[in-house]
This record gives structure tokens, C-alpha cells and sequence, in this order.
């Protein structure tokens, strides 16, 4: 029997519909691998029974011939998508044994085309985090390691941590990841594979524990551009439990793949020059322009002039909305509850917060209260708003002179464990590239160029138009093509 | 704008966050830190500019107002940490 962990899940699809596997013996496979790999610490439940009763399910529906797009495969979700009867944490210590009731969209759209889960995969506490660090269930191990024989451990990003580690470890083939200012593409960069943000509003966000709504968009994480657009599919769709759910048609993105460029603008914004980022990340950039070139399109200068005040703009408008989104963990209705002996129920309300939130959540939350309080909410909420603004019309001013986006993922390579944790700023950082698309509603997306002198992945990075993910997933599709990325990490674990 | 001990109390207040001294103690240089950079937003003109709710351009959908998920107050219950008679039971409110 072939190693079914080391195909794509386009693979995967396709051998099962041709027959030269069954679907049991994926989930077999997978089920393996995800208990053979827990000192990643990647899946805080583990899930096999779902994933061989899916299996079968897909192994009927092949004799049948009542196969559904995603029929056979065996997926990982990130722990902040509801799942009905399954623990569902957010990372948290706060949602500690909380099954849902009932199940969230994009994991009941992704269940209604035929996925099994293998697991739930551990992430920063509500999302709060770029290398996984602060989730409660300790943070995820990246799979791979630097070349310089110090077996340093290293982040795999955050927030989505569990969701780049399972698929870069090959125990999952695809996994939900979910992007408020980042979560999927930069730990798709530190992990070497691909991951692609939507359009603000394509994934329904019901069922999805809020960060910061007016953000948060779940999306797939996947080997390739192609496994991506595969997952996209069933995830995306209008859900009227959603109002901000888009109504629009989702396009077949697969079939619509084309790595032939010609005819597109590709604009460079010169204001993601940032001095001090290394320069082996200005290095896979320009050899990411050499390669959209070469397939076609035509490279343009572009400005985006508010650059710098994204990130500003962005912690105050999320820190604001999770404040608030946070506020129903009180103890009352699920969760943790903590009261002191003799205490009201305003002591037990801030007892419970307290034990059961970690301290990046507690830092945002203050800083949330802090910019919506009486006196400092035009000072400080209002003003990013407007800010905000500026930011989308410089992406609608450049998307006049140019049809995509392209810039590199993170600044740097995954970093260690422990060498950030210290410094919220340093941390908030990271983000710097990814989240202005975030804060404009963009879909964007990470693939791999290559790897770093520590033999580390290092990620590119596209933007494009408002519902144009085809655009995105074609210049990645070429990326992928030109930088032959097959690196994987060497197994340790 | 810089925050002291105090404000630090006042804002764990609002939250709902009970927080120790050593806790205040640390959230005031971290607050004053994050603040202080987010300030730089004062540079940039926005006058005549419109706060941005929504970012994608859509009407906000109104559901029609009827009950459709009703009948289901035991799943509603099952993750309580205490549930009683058919409620969420909590401390006493009322002396």
C-alpha cells in the first residue's frame, strides 16, 4: 500500500474515484499518523471513529456511484469552528469541555460534501496570536527545524498553528484555518504550504467562536494551490444565519485554474519595503516577480501610502470587537465558572474571566475596554475607523493600475519558541504584511517560494480584487509551478 | 494619553476582569506601550473621511421575525456549569 499521507488531497480524491485506494484506507492512514505525531501538539481531540465512519460512508457512496466533491477525505478543523458534540475550545481555557449543540457552517458545508474529521487542531486562545504560544493547551511544535544542528523548537505560526503543523506533518491532507489579521498565511509561510483568506464574507462566520467580526474569515490551508481551491468551494456559499454573509454565487475555482498570466498587472507596493526585514525576504520576492513575469503578467509599481498604519488601525479595531464578542464568557451559560467563597455574581463574572482567559487575551481585552470606554472611543475606535477607510481606498486605488498584489507573507522565518513571547509589540509585527488585505476584506492568500539559509520555508504573498479568489489562486498556481517547492520537513517526532 | 494603576483597575473593572496587584503592576507599561504606538494614527488626516463599518459594501439583511429554533432549551442548558429546574442557576442576586 502507497503512503496516502504523502499525496495532495488532489491525489487523494482522485485515487479513491479511480479506485486504486478505498476511502477506509485513507482514514486508516491518517488515524496512524495523527496518534504517531503527538509530541506536535497539534489536534487537542483526536477524532478516528468520525473519520473511519465517514470513510465508509464515502466507500458506499463510490460502489453507488453517489460520490460528493469531498468524499473520502479526511480533514482537520481548527478548534474554533463549532462541531456538534465535540469539544470545542478556542484554545481556551475558559470553553474547557464545551460540546456544542449544534455545528458550525463552513464545517457542515465541508461535512455535506462528504469530509470526515480527523481532529480538532489547537490554535492561539481565541485566535490571539501569531506562533500558537498562547494557547491554552500549550503551544503546537512546528515540524520543521533549522539546519544549524540546535534543534531549536520552532513556532509553525499562529494563529492557525495546528492547521499549518498537521498538513506540513502529514496528518492532515487539508485542514480549516481561519485569518483575522493573518492566522492562515502567515503560518502557511513558517510551514511551507498554502493557505488562502477569502473574500470578507464568503464563509459564513456562524458557528466560528468570534475574535473580531468585522475580520474574521475562515478559509483552507492545504499542500497546493489546487487542494485549496478544491476546499474553498464547499466551504464558501451565502448562509442566512450569517448577515454578513455575502450572497453571491461561489465559482468553480478549480476548474477555473490557469497559470497562464498574460494580460494581468501584478503591482509591487513600494511601501512594503520595510527597512529591517532580512534580506533573504526582499530576495524571494524579487525572484516571486521573476516568476509571475514568466508566466506572463506585467510587473507595475504601486502605492499604498497608509501601509504603515495598518497594524496600529488593527489593534485597536480588533482588541475593540473582541472586547465586546468576549464578553458573553461570564460563567453563566457554558464554560468555566470560578466564584469565590461568598461572592456575587459580579464576583464570579470576573473570577471566571480571570482564571479561565490567558494573558494575551486578558492584554486585548483591557485594550478593547480601554478604546471603546466613555472619553476615548472617537479618540481612538472612531478614528481607526476612519483610518480604515483610507486603507481599503488605497487598495481601490491601486487596483485601478493593476489587477493583483503581490508581496511576501511574513518578515521573517518561523522564529523559536519563547524568543517573542516577551514583547507584544515585537509579535504584533509579524502581522505586518498580512493584515492591511485583512482590514480592506480582500482574499489573499500564501504560497511557498522556497527556503530561507536555516532551511526554513519563506512564503509569497497575493492580494487581489473584492470576490476575485480565481485571480489569487491562478498567480499562486503559477508561483507554485515556478518555485517547485517540495521541500518537506525530515520526520522527528 | 498615558493609563496609571488606576486606570488599569478601572478599565479590568468594565471588563469584567478581576486582576491582581503584580498584574496591574505589568499592564501599565504593556497598555502604555501598545497605546503609545497606536497613537502615530494621529498623523493621518481623516477629516471628511467616514468610519468604515462595513467592509464589504452590502445592506445588512433583516430575518424575518418569527421563532424557528425553538423547543430546544435542554441543549440550550447541556453546557451550563450549573443548571437547575430548566435554568441557568447562578449566585444569589437578590438578599
Amino acid at each position: 500500500m502507497a503512503e496516502l499521507t504523502t499525496l495532495t488531497l488532489t491525489q487523494l480524491r482522485d485515487g479513491f474515484r479511480a479506485g486504486d485506494f478505498s476511502a477506509r484506507e485513507i482514514a486508516d492512514q491518517y488515524n496512524a499518523a495523527v496518534a504517531a505525531a503527538r509530541a506536535l501538539n497539534a489536534y487537542t481531540v483526536e477524532t478516528p471513529e468520525d473519520a473511519l465512519a465517514c470513510a465508509d460512508v464515502a466507500d458506499a457512496a463510490r460502489r453507488s456511484g453517489e460520490l460528493k466533491p469531498l468524499s473520502g477525505i479526511p480533514l482537520g478543523i481548527k478548534d474554533l469552528f463549532a462541531t456538534h458534540g465535540v469539544d470545542t475550545t478556542a484554545g481556551s481555557r475558559i470553553l474547557t469541555g464545551f460540546k456544542p449543540p449544534y455545528e458550525s457552517t463552513v464545517t457542515a458545508k465541508l461535512r455535506a460534501a462528504g469530509a470526515g474529521m480527523l481532529g480538532k487542531l489547537n490554535m492561539d486562545e481565541f485566535a490571539m496570536g501569531s506562533s500558537n504560544e498562547t494557547s491554552a493547551y500549550g503551544p503546537v511544535i512546528s515540524p520543521w527545524k533549522r539546519n544549524d544542528g540546535g534543534n531549536a523548537a520552532l513556532t509553525p505560526g499562529g494563529s492557525s498553528g495546528g492547521s499549518a503543523a498537521a498538513v506540513a506533518a502529514g496528518i492532515a491532507p487539508g485542514v480549516t484555518g481561519t485569518d483575522t489579521g493573518g492566522s492562515i498565511r502567515q503560518p502557511a509561510a513558517f510551514t511551507g504550504i498554502t493557505g488562502i483568506k477569502p473574500t470578507y464574507g464568503r464563509c459564513s462566520r456562524w458557528g466560528i467562536v468570534s475574535f473580531a467580526s468585522s475580520l474574521d474569515q475562515a478559509g483552507p490551508m492545504s499542500r497546493t494551490v489546487r487542494d485549496c481551491a478544491i476546499l474553498l468551494e464547499s466551504m464558501c456559499g451565502f448562509d442566512p444565519k450569517d448577515s454578513t454573509s455575502l450572497d453571491a454565487p461561489v465559482p468553480a475555482w478549480e476548474q477555473g485554474l490557469s497559470s497562464d498570466l498574460r494580460g494581468k498587472r501584478i503591482g509591487i507596493p513600494r511601501e512594503y519595503r520595510i527597512d529591517g526585514v532580512p534580506d533573504e525576504i526582499n530576495a524571494i520576492w524579487d525572484r516571486g516577480i521573476a516568476w509571475l513575469k514568466d508566466a506572463g503578467a506585467e510587473i507595475v509599481e504601486i502605492s499604498l501610502p497608509h501601509t504603515k498604519y495598518a497594524l496600529p488601525t488593527y489593534y485597536i479595531i480588533a482588541p475593540a470587537e473582541a472586547s465586546s464578542n468576549l464578553a458573553r464568557y461570564d460563567g453563566v451559560r457554558y464554560g468555566l465558572r470560578e466564584v469565590p467563597q461568598g461572592g456575587n455574581l459580579d464576583a464570579m463574572y470576573a473570577a471566571t474571566r480571570a482564571a479561565g482567559f490567558g494573558a494575551e487575551v486578558k492584554r486585548r481585552i483591557m485594550i478593547g475596554t480601554y478604546v471603546l470606554s466613555a472619553g476615548f472611543y472617537d479618540a481612538y475606535f472612531t478614528k481607526a475607523q476612519r483610518v480604515r477607510a483610507l486603507i481599503k481606498r488605497d487598495f481601490a486605488q491601486a487596483f485601478e493600475k493593476c489587477d493583483l498584489i503581490l508581496t511576501p507573507t511574513a518578515p521573517s522565518a518561523a522564529f523559536g519558541l519563547n524568543e517573542k513571547m516577551s514583547d507584544p509589540l515585537a509579535m504584533y509585527l509579524n502581522d505586518v504584511f498580512a493584515v492591511p488585505a485583512s482590514l480592506a476584506g480582500l482574499p489573499a492568500m500564501s504560497v511557498p517560494g522556497g527556503l530561507d539559509a536555516q532551511g526554513l520555508p519563506l512564503g509569497l504573498h497575493l492580494i487581489g480584487r473584492e470576490l476575485d479568489e480565481q485571480g489569487v489562486l491562478n498567480a499562486g498556481l503559477a508561483i507554485e509551478e515556478r518555485a517547485g517547492f517540495t521541500a518537506r520537513p525530515e520526520k522527528w517526532w | 494619553m498615558s493609563v496609571d494603576t488606576a486606570t488599569v483597575r478601572h478599565i479590568a473593572k468594565l471588563a469584567r476582569l478581576q486582576i491582581s496587584d503584580a498584574e496591574v503592576e505589568a499592564l501599565v507599561p504593556e497598555l502604555n506601550n501598545i497605546l503609545g504606538w497606536v497613537e502615530q494614527l494621529g498623523e493621518v488626516d481623516t477629516s471628511g473621511v467616514e468610519p468604515l463599518a462595513t467592509v464589504i459594501d452590502q445592506k445588512l439583511r433583516l430575518r424575518d421575525d418569527v421563532i424557528d429554533d425553538g423547543n430546544v432549551r435542554d441543549a440550550v442548558l447541556q453546557n451550563a456549569p450549573d443548571a437547575q429546574h430548566g435554568f441557568f442557576a447562578v449566585p444569589k442576586v437578590i438578599e
